[in-house]
């Protein structure tokens, strides 16, 4: 029997407001083990938690850029577990009235677009940090660091939608990408500001109901939850075709082994007593200020996209890929602001510059060659001052020595020899300079002229217009 | 003269006036806890050296001819579920026996910035549940008009040490009549406050959305001085209100001509002591005399307050107290793993009460049973509400006993939690509703004294504690001390 997927996806990200949820520390990531802590994060006894305002904008901006409804009456809840990493033993977190509700994100896989359901959007405060003396089963103790306590968490919740495990990577790529456009988030998987926990089950294909789903948390990578989805769906179909039954439960993934493991079933699952946080009041947001931060959104990725397929006529995989980050398609606006050719400008983002800054894992953002001496170097090209092959050496000194196209040319020379007398002596030395390859071409080896121009090429330091040099040597070869 | 029988604004004249000194006022009441504390036993932690500290202060800026508050040099105590950085506060619980907390209560710095003098940390049920301190989980309060008897709880501590003499006011926390309750058996005045006038941080949290902090004094006019420098918006505490404190101290003699009186009838209820209840309907004479307009009112919800409370308290608690594991302070349990040692942890480190409101609190938060009970609870509580939004629109204030007998010997209810319980089922009402109410000494039964309660609107305070003040007038109740012959 054939089997189709049911999927949800769980997203949990760190916001980036400078102070945690609930206290005044510092969010920064790392330092040294509880030094970011205070009474109210480490949870000691009288403290009572006060909400930054910071994360309510940054959650309502998020529900937003997710075509969120924005709940007008708004609460926190207590959800009450043990667990040494959590200080108070319960997290403050939203139940049944959500900040955000209802909203959507557009994927496009294969070609094609899918719209995936969002049912809601939370806040809630992170947890600690254990480290483990040893595995986490053999361990004799382990150690709690609280720097990460309180510090303020979105939990993205997905409808199950999601019918493939490549349509969940893209989901979390938009995801991501969002974040980062609307500065919420660092979005960095490595330090854990972006985590996600999936659901999947199977169905027969055609059948309506949804099976039974597992829920597969650990998943720290989005290659990780693409492989983890696609371990369960081989586990689950390998039960299903044996006449079994799935259950529900929760399993973790384990990235090293590339399988999951069961962590505990339905029986075993945690009762959270989930009760109104009574230290907090409700949130009641005002409209206009929603409306304030509707209107300062940034253009989004979707949009964004579209308009630079429109006005700068890129192919839909070019305006992707540039316009994946924020950072990179603020900076290709910027060249383009500037006066270069779209399309150049295109290509070359996505060439020397993108190579230049992973071969440094660089962020664009902190690119040595600014967007405006880009785009004056590429003006160079258009006005065939300087040749495409010269632009990567030129580049190349832009990028290490920190200096504009213009001075570099002027320095190094490299002005383009565009004058077609002078090109004209050149020619023609290096034509009588080598008769076997001008006898070679009239005997109708077209190749010779590969070997000319080259020649050509190196006599002018690559400076000959390469166009300009072949139309003259054709000419002459030809006797025209 | 014995300093520690007179009032704080009695000592505050005379230290204006330099007929005598903030140093010999604390002397006085710390030789008058040295005998006291031997029979009565206030305090978990005293602390003489740093209260001598801060009265040598106030008398230098008396010396240098400094304005002092009204507070400053006036020794009181705080209930030891109020933190106080570098000194322990330990709720009266063995598993918080060693913790010194890194930081003051709003409560704490703002009474140090009245210059008030601490001379120690009161006894209390442990984690503020109980009704008679006989929770504590070190040892028993004693009630001073008769040691046989409690002092009423949770705050006994800090009522049985201002009826001492141990201290001339004290802070007490109400979350179910924890202020007024002992107040009411040791013959002094105890107020809680509206739910929100004083700020909670750094009040170790029995019930959040019920929990308030309060004054213990000897008359009405302590009371409000007190009040008046612990109340006030504190952007510490989200649910503390943002209204400006009136002068409490300055209007008392208002009056009472005209005012509305309500009694409700269910308050009066069967089982009461029959001279409890002829001392509160005497004193409601009193105030008619005055020219107060009295009004029977009916709070048709009552009677099912205290199960309201019990569920709504304790499902609060269960997760208020989910901290006590042994992981980053408090009494660590010896277990070989996480489990064990949380269990043990808790099981050594709480008393059977409060073991038993968790499990109580635990049950109704759980989910089959949410509906149930949690909720179920909530809606009622918005129904008490109700009944006395209904209330005020007829009258100004309402007039109830503040329990329904004395104090009660010790150890008398102590296998009969029910019994215990019903002590506060004229207490319950007003945490659940949120509004402020006073308990003062309106008379003795048999010896012992009487507390009438004074309940007020949201923020009525100042009309309340006119009330108070009027009736005061009309008594001499308030200038009794507790006899304690055996220490003189």
């Amino acid at each position: 029997m054939q089997y189709g997927k049911v999927i949800g996806l769980e997203v949990h990200t760190e916001l980036k407001t400078a102070s945690k949820i609930f206290c005044g520390c510092t969010t920064e990531f790392g330092g040294e083990q509880n030094t970011h802590v205070c009474p109210v994060c480490l949870g000691l006894p009288g403290v009572l938690p006060v909400l930054n305002e910071k994360v309510l904008e940054f959650a309502v901006r998020t529900g937003l850029a997710l075509n969120c409804k924005i709940a007008p009456y708004s609460k926190f809840d207590r959800k009450n577990y043990y667990y040494p990493d959590l200080p108070k033993n319960f997290q403050t977190s939203q139940y049944d009235l959500p900040i955000c509700v209802g909203g959507y994100l557009d994927i496009e896989v294969n070609g094609e677009t899918k719209r995936i359901g969002i049912t809601r959007v939370h806040m809630e405060e992170d947890a600690g940090k254990l480290v483990h003396a040893g595995t986490i089963s053999n361990s004799e103790y382990a150690l709690v660091d609280y720097n990460r306590t309180g510090v303020p968490l979105l939990e993205i919740v997905s409808e199950p939608d999601i019918r493939t495990p490549e349509e969940a990577k893209a989901y979390l790529e938009k995801i991501k990408s969002i974040l980062s456009y609307i500065d919420v988030s660092d979005c960095k998987m490595e330090e854990g500001s972006l985590r996600c926990d999936a659901n999947i089950s199977l169905r027969p294909l055609g059948q309506e109901k949804f099976g039974t789903k597992a829920e597969v948390k650990n998943v720290n990578s989005f290659k990780a939850v693409q492989r983890a989805l696609e371990y369960e769906v081989e586990r689950q179909t390998e039960i299903l075709s044996e006449g079994g039954r799935i259950i529900q439960e929760t399993r973790s993934w384990d990235d090293s082994r590339g399988i999951t493991l069961s962590m505990r079933n339905k029986e075993q699952a945690e009762d959270y007593r989930y009760f109104p946080e009574p230290d907090l009041v409700p949130i009641v947001v005002d409209p206009v200020w929603v409306e304030t931060i509707c209107n300062n959104l940034p253009e989004l990725p979707d949009a964004r996209k579209k308009r630079i397929m429109t006005e700068c006529g890129l192919s839909a995989y070019d305006a992707e890929v540039i316009t994946a980050t924020r950072a990179m398609a603020d900076y290709y606006d910027e060249i383009v602001k500037a006066g270069a050719e779209a399309k150049i400008a295109a290509n070359w983002l996505m060439g020397d510059v993108s190579k230049h800054l992973n071969s440094c894992v660089m962020d664009i953002r902190f690119c040595p060659v600014s967007p405006v001496n880009l785009a004056e170097m590429i003006s160079l090209i258009e006005k065939g001052t300087i040749s495409g092959k010269i632009a990567k050496s030129v580049f190349e000194s832009m990028w290490n020595e920190g200096k504009t196209a213009g001075e570099i040319v002027k320095e190094q020379g490299l002005v383009q020899m565009s004058d077609a007398g002078e090109l004209d002596g050149i020619v023609a030395a290096v034509m009588a300079a080598n008769p076997q390859s001008v006898a070679d071409f009239n005997a109708g080896k077209d190749r010779a002229i590969g070997f000319l121009v080259g020649q050509i090429m190196k006599q002018t330091k690559g400076r000959a217009n390469p166009e300009l040099v072949n139309r003259i040597l054709k000419d002459k070869l030809t006797g025209k | 003269m014995d300093l520690f029988r007179l009032k704080a604004h009695e000592l505050h004249e005379k230290l204006i006036r330099r007929e005598i000194s903030a140093v010999e006022i604390t002397r006085s009441v710390l030789q008058r806890a040295d005998k006291a504390e031997t029979l009565v036993h206030s305090f978990i932690t005293r602390t003489q050296e740093s209260a001598l500290e801060r009265a040598g202060a106030v008398d230098a800026k008396i010396a240098q001819g400094a304005e002092v508050s009204p507070l400053a040099g006036i020794p009181g105590a705080l209930k030891d579920n109020m933190c106080t950085k570098g000194i322990k506060t330990t709720c009266a619980s063995k598993i918080l026996a060693d913790f010194v907390p890194p930081y003051d209560a709003t409560v704490t710095l703002k009474l140090a910035a009245t210059d008030a003098v601490i001379v120690g940390k009161a006894n209390m049920d442990e984690f503020a549940m109980g009704s008679s301190t006989e929770n504590s989980g070190f040892f028993v309060t004693r009630n001073p008009w008769d040691t046989d008897r409690v002092p009423g709880g949770s705050s006994g501590g800090s009522g049985a040490a201002v009826a001492a003499g141990e201290a001339v006011w004290s802070l007490g926390s109400d979350t179910g009549g924890s202020i007024r309750l002992p107040a009411a058996y040791c013959g002094v005045v105890g107020m809680k406050p509206t739910y929100g006038r004083v700020s909670r941080y750094g009040l170790v949290a029995y019930a959040s959305s019920l929990d308030q902090i309060g004054p213990f004094a000897r008359d009405v006019r302590d009371c409000a001085t007190v009040l008046e420098a612990i109340s006030g918006y504190d952007r510490r505490d989200s649910t503390s209100i943002d209204v400006q404190v009136p002068q409490y101290t300055k209007n008392l003699a208002a009056g009472v001509k005209g005012l509305k009186v309500g009694l409700p009838r269910e308050y009066f209820v069967s089982g009461m002591q029959p001279e409890v209840e002829a001392a509160i309907r005497a004193s409601i004479d009193e105030l008619v005399k005055q020219g107060a307009e009295l009004t029977e009112v009916s709070m048709p919800h009552t009677e099912y307050a205290l199960a309201t409370y019990y569920l709504i308290a304790t499902a609060e608690a269960s997760s208020n107290l989910g901290r006590y594991d042994g992981v980053g302070f408090g009494h660590r349990g010896e277990g070989s793993d996480i489990i064990s040692m949380y269990k043990r942890s808790r099981t050594e480190g709480f008393g059977e009460e409060v073991r038993r409101r968790i499990m109580l609190g635990t049950y109704s938060l759980s989910s089959g049973y949410y509906d149930a009970y949690y909720l179920k609870a909530l809606k009622v509580r918005r129904l008490i509400q109700q009944d006395f939004d209904r209330a005020f629109e007829k009258v100004d204030v309402l007039i109830a006993p503040t329990a329904p007998t004395t104090a009660f010997k010790v150890g008398e209810k102590v296998d009969d939690p029910l019994a215990m319980y019903l002590m506060d089922v004229c207490a319950v009402p007003v945490n659940l509703a949120g509004v402020p109410a006073l308990s003062l000494p309106c008379g003795f039964a048999d010896g012992l004294p009487v507390g009438m309660q004074i309940i007020g609107p949201h923020l009525s305070e100042e009309r309340i504690l006119q009330t108070g003040f009027a009736f005061e007038q009309t008594h001499d109740y308030h200038k009794m001390m507790a006899p304690l012959q055996e220490v003189g």
